[in-house]
């Protein structure tokens, strides 16, 4: 079988880089696994649990670059509590040890402590990357270990991160000889920041193509590192306040003039909108803008704002933008590929939100839009087939109309077709959520036509245990599936137990399941791990079996139960 | 280029879905019979036979795999197995509540639907979830605005009240097989979260409750909680630091010297500073007579708006600021926008105290308005 020598293999594995790719290649044959496993550098790992440290550091003695996710996608909800797991120090403790030579480490919804990172910083002498996303955990004190310590560190990446801030002395740590910076992005930190530190790291690193600031770098201090650094592509401005009569306004319009690279713009964590008129003349050539954050820019400063970016990409952006300012998007826009449209003020009556008649818009204006997340007051099922026709090649469509079961306000009806316009149009859909007021029927059609779906989420949808039971058959490459308040029992969940071990993860809460069609499922199923959480004392020992169960996530591993639950965490 | 979806103008709302199976494999599928009709899910009048069989292998092979797992995995204990009293009557949808007519009338055709849209009715004392649905559909449901009234209250409705939901006499919810359940049962269930599902508990209280108040589920909207605080702190910024949390309002402290105590403004609620200055001349109008009594002046007078303004503007008193910073600050230098940004609190200072600011500042103070 072998006709090629191994380095040939190898040679010709190097191009596969979608770990999808080499997995299925290490399938072929033991060979070809051999070969695979010695040569491969990246590694992603989906769940935390599903494999421990020792096995993958056997398995992969030349790993490089590893991707790790820990808590399931409710956690950012808050659905989990606090101290449920995803602690990284087992890994960076066991690769510590190891001989393999980490570079990069990307983290999602891990708990990363200081330890951690002090570890982390002094036990991988070529270390390059950090990249810690919805993480929590540590604080700055970890920071200014990775930045004293990581002498090639090229990126440092924190989004979204609740991070503790014992203020911005972190900063300083990056020794002098640290040049080689590519990418900083510390937008998530609350604290103050030591700005001449901040200045000269900029004006000491060459090759900074990508930096976010936080709220605490004022207007002054961006004109001078952008003088620094003409070459970014990413920005991230921080607070961007100042009087536009002021000197350093207008040097802020002469020094952004030279910045004809950026392509990506975010922040504005705080804004004067008469200021924004510095950044027109950058913005044609923007194809990604993130104002998500940029509460202080409402209407007609936005919409001015957003005429003049016509190469846009991707846009996040809050909902006070309107249906009227989506109305300009589309037909401004028409490269448009993801748009995600957050909600300014997720409790209140929202009298700027959008509706439907936005998102119809957007999908007259940009046809080649693939990514939507969108949050609305409402939907109507003729808005949504009027989306599916117009754009057939969602991958990943997500809605969330506020009220969490809605029906159609002009029919009064469920929003079972629309949805079901949507998968039956999107034939390459991938990522799917629901809302709004549904029966059964959505998933009905989601079983039968979305055949590329891998992750759906639910919410307040269905009426019996048949809805998850359509989902669960019909979609073949499902992999994550999380419901919340749905009417599924444990008929459905015990249906097709073998489903289970094809998929990543189920996370079911607020539904019909009882412990014992959790202790039933865990059973017949030892390669799942099926835990449940109770936040509450009344599940003890002596709980009954029919009891309902509040949270179930269940995700199948190799390595059994997991040795770090808490006590509101039984593995059954 | 493929057909038109649901041909929305003709069919406003109503959406005909085309799924087309065999009546016989949908009959094995569950023990309850229904019907199944063939449905024009793509608004077409008539599908070609390969779309037909196409869909109608799809459907089939769902069915059958479904139909066949049951048969495999079901006996893991559901019917007839030594489970807890509640398994069967929750889990299995029965077979009579299936036959139920549909609550959901999606389509045209009223008879036969698939069993998914169909659901058990309720019993007894609560409000049938078809018979509200008839009442939409005969378009007796209210006017929109009295719609919203009874589709808001929803959330707050259902959180709190834990061991159901009041929606059945909404009419908009769809009940489900956890109504026939025994109503202890469900009470003793309690849901940290909305309960979307009718329950026992529905009664009128849906339509008292306030509708102005949107009650919070946890975790919705599903915004990552990073994400929510953010944008807490971003608009308490923009509006001001030490303001309260009501969401738009911007109070902050205005002190006076010699005044015995202080007093609250929203600087929301003013767009410039001539009106902020009016305003804090109204409120501090009581200090100054005492103030201005003393000084022997005026006596007993009242004093007059413009009299007060005088008061202000000459030179005893000058209307300061304490920045973010830390800083005081003389009210007037910034725009108004930035102004609300950055104050923190107001100080109405004697003029003598004022001394440190240069006595142009003052100057200005005084010409102002």
């Amino acid at each position: 079988m072998n006709y090629f020598p191994d380095e040939v293999l190898e040679h010709v594995f190097d191009f596969l880089t979608s770990h999808r790719d080499r997995n299925a290649v290490s399938l072929v044959c033991s060979l070809w696994y051999r070969v695979e496993r010695f040569s491969r550098q990246r590694v992603f790992i989906g769940n935390c649990y599903a494999i421990s440290p020792e096995k993958l550091i056997t398995r992969f003695p030349g790993l490089k670059s590893l991707t790790l996710k820990g808590k399931p996608h409710f956690a950012d909800f808050n659905l989990v509590p606090y101290d449920w797991g995803g602690y990284v120090q087992p890994w960076i403790e066991a690769l510590a040890k190891s001989r393999i030579g980490l570079e990069e480490l990307r983290l999602k919804r891990m708990v990363v402590s200081d330890d951690s990172l002090e570890l982390l910083s002094r036990s991988f002498a070529n270390f390059k990357t950090l990249v810690l996303v919805s993480c929590e955990g540590f604080t700055t004190d970890g920071l200014a270990a990775i930045a004293a310590n990581c002498r090639f560190l090229r990126e440092l990446d924190l989004q979204e991160n609740e991070i503790d801030d014992h203020s911005g002395h972190w900063l300083s740590c990056f020794p002098d000889s640290c040049t080689s910076l590519t990418s900083l992005n510390f937008a998530c930190l609350k604290g103050e920041i030591n700005l001449a530190s901040l200045e000269r790291l900029v004006a000491r690193s060459p090759n900074l193509r990508s930096l976010r600031l936080n709220r605490a770098v004022p207007l002054e201090t961006l004109q001078k590192i952008l003088m620094r650094a003409p070459l970014l592509v990413d920005l991230g401005t921080g607070s961007y306040v100042h009087d536009p009569d002021s000197e350093t306004y207008n040097k802020l319009k002469t020094t952004i003039l030279k910045c004809k690279s950026i392509r990506n713009l975010s922040g504005f964590l705080e804004v004067a909108p008469r200021c924004l008129p510095a950044i027109f003349p950058i913005c044609l050539n923007l194809t990604s803008l993130n104002l998500s954050y940029a509460a202080g820019i409402h209407g007609s400063e936005l919409i001015k704002l957003i005429r003049h970016c016509a190469k846009l990409q991707r846009l996040w952006i809050l909902d006070c933008i309107g249906d009227k300012g989506l109305e300009v998007v589309a037909s401004t826009c028409n490269e448009l590929q993801e748009l995600r449209v957050f909600p300014s003020d997720p409790f209140g009556v929202g009298h700027d939100a959008v509706t439907e008649n936005g998102l119809v818009a957007i999908s007259i204006g940009c046809p080649k839009l693939h990514s939507l997340l969108y949050f609305c007051q409402q939907m109507t099922n003729a808005a949504l087939i009027t989306v599916a026709r117009n754009c057939p090649n969602f991958i990943r469509f997500r809605l969330c109309i506020l009220d969490p079961t809605r029906p159609d306000p002009v029919t009064m009806k469920p929003l079972d077709d629309g949805f079901g316009a949507i998968v039956q149009s999107c034939k390459l859909l991938r990522r799917l959520s629901l809302s709004g007021l549904l029966t059964d029927q959505v998933f009905l059609y989601i079983g039968m036509y979305a055949e590329q779906l891998e992750m759906l989420s639910v919410a307040f949808a269905g009426d019996s245990d048949k809805g998850m039971l359509y989902v669960l058959n019909g979609c073949k490459k499902l992999r994550k599936l999380e419901i919340r308040d749905c009417p599924f029992g444990n008929m459905a969940l015990l249906s097709d137990v073998g489903k289970y071990e094809t998929m990543r993860s189920l996370w079911m809460s607020s539904c019909e399941v009882t412990l014992w069609g959790c202790k039933t499922l865990a059973k017949v199923m030892p390669r799942l791990n099926v835990e449940i959480i109770n936040e509450h004392d009344q599940m003890e020992i002596c709980a009954e079996d029919g009891q309902r169960v509040e949270k179930m996530y269940l995700y199948r591993t190799l390595v059994g139960p997991r040795k770090d639950a808490p006590e509101f965490v039984w593995n059954l | 280029m493929s057909p038109p979806l649901l041909g929305v103008g003709e069919e406003e709302g109503r959406g005909n879905v085309t799924l087309m199976a065999s009546s016989s494999s949908l009959d094995s599928l569950c023990r309850n019979s229904y019907e199944l009709k063939e449905r024009n899910y793509m608004g077409l009048s008539d599908c070609s036979s390969v779309d037909s069989s196409v869909v109608s292998a799809v459907a089939d092979e769902t069915k059958s795999s479904s139909l066949n797992v049951k048969a495999t995995e079901l006996r893991l204990g559901l019917p007839g197995s030594p489970s807890p009293e509640r398994d069967p009557e929750h889990c299995l949808p029965s077979s009579t509540q299936l036959d139920e007519k549909p609550l959901f009338p999606l389509h045209p055709l009223n008879d036969g639907h698939y069993s998914s849209t169909q659901k058990s009715v309720a019993s007894g004392s609560k409000r049938g979830f078809s018979d509200a649905m008839d009442g939409f559909s005969e378009g007796k449901y209210l006017a929109n605005s009295e719609v919203k009234v009874m589709l808001s209250p929803r959330p707050s409705s259902k959180l709190g009240l834990k061991a159901g939901s009041v929606l059945e006499n909404l009419g908009t919810q769809p009940a489900n097989t956890k109504e026939v359940a025994p109503p202890k049962i469900v009470q003793e269930r309690p849901h940290a979260a909305i309960e979307p599902r009718a329950s026992h508990n529905g009664s009128a209280n849906s339509n008292s409750c306030a509708p102005a108040t949107k009650a919070q589920v946890v975790g919705w909207p599903p915004i990552r909680s990073f994400r929510k605080n953010s944008l807490t702190i971003t608009s308490k910024n923009n509006d001001e630091v030490d303001g309260k949390v009501v969401p738009g309002a911007l109070f902050i402290k205005v002190s006076m010297d010699g005044a015995p105590y202080l007093r609250k403004v929203d600087l929301k609620n003013y767009s410039a500073y001539r009106d902020l200055s009016s305003a804090l001349e109204k409120m501090f109008s009581c200090f100054t007579i005492g103030q201005y009594g003393s000084h022997g002046t005026l006596g007993r007078e009242v004093l007059s708006e413009s009299k007060l303004k005088d008061l202000l503007h000459g030179s005893e008193y000058v209307l300061t600021y304490e920045d973010k910073d830390g800083d005081w600050m003389l009210v007037g230098d910034v725009p108004w926008e930035m102004f609300i940004g950055t104050c923190k609190r107001l100080r109405i200072m004697k003029s003598s105290d004022a001394i440190g600011l240069a006595p142009r500042a003052v100057e200005k103070c005084r010409n102002r308005n």
